[in-house]
């Protein structure tokens, strides 16, 4: 097996309400001797908040962490994080199709732009390394998951070029790659409510219920996600979600790189899991029953 | 394209700028309704997506004012549904990215918006004051511009204990690049509106 190096760009998140993505993804990239370079000086990629009220401010913002990540010689960068990565990959696309952007972009930081690193998901490299994945299972995921992909990481395809927008299938692979099942279900790339968790909480909780609901229904016993906005409106917003479903649905949500980590036989600890809400618990399986003769 | 309003930018009409500022042609959508179906916020939604498209479609001043006056812009949460599944691929979440700027610039945002615009501000006041994102920061502003104070409360102690809400700020990003970026992009986009 080959050493993989590739740029990191962890993002906001990744440092404050999700430490536990940020754990288990070092914990388990160093399983897998993936060496994460993290971009130096990083800046935030502006979000959501970015492109709702400064479009200009939040292209520049992600073509400058790309930027500081060449001049480390990184020639790819991955984002774990769905709207930052979403974030630099609408940043790029622009760059590379609007002219007019790319000369506002290089005044406001005040250089020319030439070949940016590219852009991939934290699904998107793990997906290269499966084989290494099943290789070190040294404890199988035995749990039925429901993976849930949101919005970012795969809409939309001209900006992403990753998997299918409607029914994407590249966690449900990861996850079969560690013994577990996924289900069928209707939610995949349902919208969570995003960064409406503080400013409209209502939303996030109609909307949480709805995916929660479903996945519930059909016998999920885990949530698997792989962007800290869909984790918290799902964990940390559960309370509001089993209001509105008058319920007490207490399936955990994972994070891909938890659910990996947990299967390569790395600790709770490493991988953040006691840092959710949801506590992560999953119902005994029933002993095997010995076939009758 | 006819421009029937002269506003303070200039007399072309929404759809006009927005061609020329965004590379959206309003004037691609048939209206089969498709982003309307699938929009996740729609239900909260005064005047549905479809029908904002329709407004600027039009270019008469006062369908382009009850869009900039609408909620809907400000519900929209850029989840991409609508331009994934457009048969005419017309941009509608940066139509609304255009829409909200505009609602702003001319000071004529739907009050109901103003914890929503409230949150952007707060979010992005945080990251050119440190280059990242503080969060308990940007909360904590965000309950200022509300009044919102005791929300969430109830969530703070336990995000504490797991660790999940820091008390400061993140070093590591250069601050002054950053507040130069906010400042330049401020005046290149200024610049291009003249």
């Amino acid at each position: 097996m080959t050493n993989l190096k590739i740029g990191y760009f962890p993002g906001c998140s990744l440092q404050g309400s999700s430490r536990d993505f940020a754990e288990s993804l070092l914990a388990v990239a160093k399983a897998l001797s993936i060496e994460l370079c993290e971009v130096p000086e990083w800046n935030c990629c502006g979000a959501s908040s970015g492109h709702m009220i400064e479009p200009l401010v939040s292209v520049a913002l992600p073509i400058n962490v790309l930027l500081k990540a060449q001049k480390a010689g990184l020639d790819q960068v991955m984002a774990p994080c769905a709207s930052c990565y979403n974030r630099l990959a609408t940043a790029s696309y622009e760059i590379a199709h609007s002219p007019t952007t790319k000369a506002q972009v290089e005044k406001v930081l005040q250089t020319s732009i030439g070949k940016l690193p590219r852009v991939l998901n934290v699904v998107e490299l793990l997906a290269q390394v499966a084989d290494q994945i099943s290789a070190k299972v040294s404890k199988k995921f035995e749990q039925t998951v429901a993976c849930y992909y949101g919005c970012l990481l795969v809409r939309p395809a001209k900006i992403t070029g990753f998997d299918c927008t409607e029914d994407p299938v590249e966690m449900d692979k990861l996850v079969a790659a560690v013994g577990g099942k996924s289900i069928d279900w209707n939610f995949k790339t349902e919208c969570c409510g995003a960064s409406f968790s503080v400013s409209k909480t209502s939303v996030v909780g109609r909307l949480g219920a709805k995916i929660m609901n479903d996945a519930v229904v059909r016998k999920a016993e885990a949530i698997v996600v792989a962007c800290p906005m869909c984790h918290s409106n799902l964990d940390l917003r559960r309370g509001e979600i089993n209001q509105r479903l008058d319920a007490k649905t207490n399936i955990p949500v994972l994070f891909i790189t938890q659910v990996i980590g947990l299967a390569l036989g790395l600790s709770e600890k490493e991988l953040g899991l006691r840092r959710h809400f949801v506590p992560v618990k999953f119902p005994a399986k029933p002993a095997a029953v010995a076939a009758v003769p | 394209m006819s421009s029937h309003h002269e506003s303070s930018l200039a007399c072309h009409s929404l759809a006009a700028r927005l061609e020329k500022e965004g590379d959206v042609s309003v004037a691609d959508c048939y209206q089969c309704g498709k982003c309307t179906a699938g929009c996740p916020a729609a239900e909260d939604m005064d005047v549905a997506p479809s029908q904002v498209l329709r407004l600027l479609q039009t270019e008469a001043p006062k369908h382009e004012e009850r869009a900039l006056k609408s909620m809907a812009i400000w519900m929209c949460i850029g989840c991409e549904t609508c331009v994934t599944r457009c048969p005419q691929e017309v941009d509608l979440p940066r139509t609304m990215d255009f829409l909200r700027q505009e609602a702003l610039a001319r000071n004529v945002a739907n009050q109901s918006a103003d914890d929503v615009v409230a949150f952007h501000k707060a979010f992005l006041n945080s990251v050119e004051k440190a280059g990242r994102l503080f969060e308990f920061g940007m909360v904590g502003d965000y309950k200022l511009r509300t009044g919102h104070f005791f929300k969430d409360l109830g969530i703070a102690p336990t995000m504490f204990f797991k660790g999940k809400l820091g008390l400061l700020p993140h070093g590591g990003a250069n601050k002054r690049e950053v507040a130069e970026i906010f400042a330049r992009a401020r005046a290149v986009k200024k610049e291009s509106q003249q």
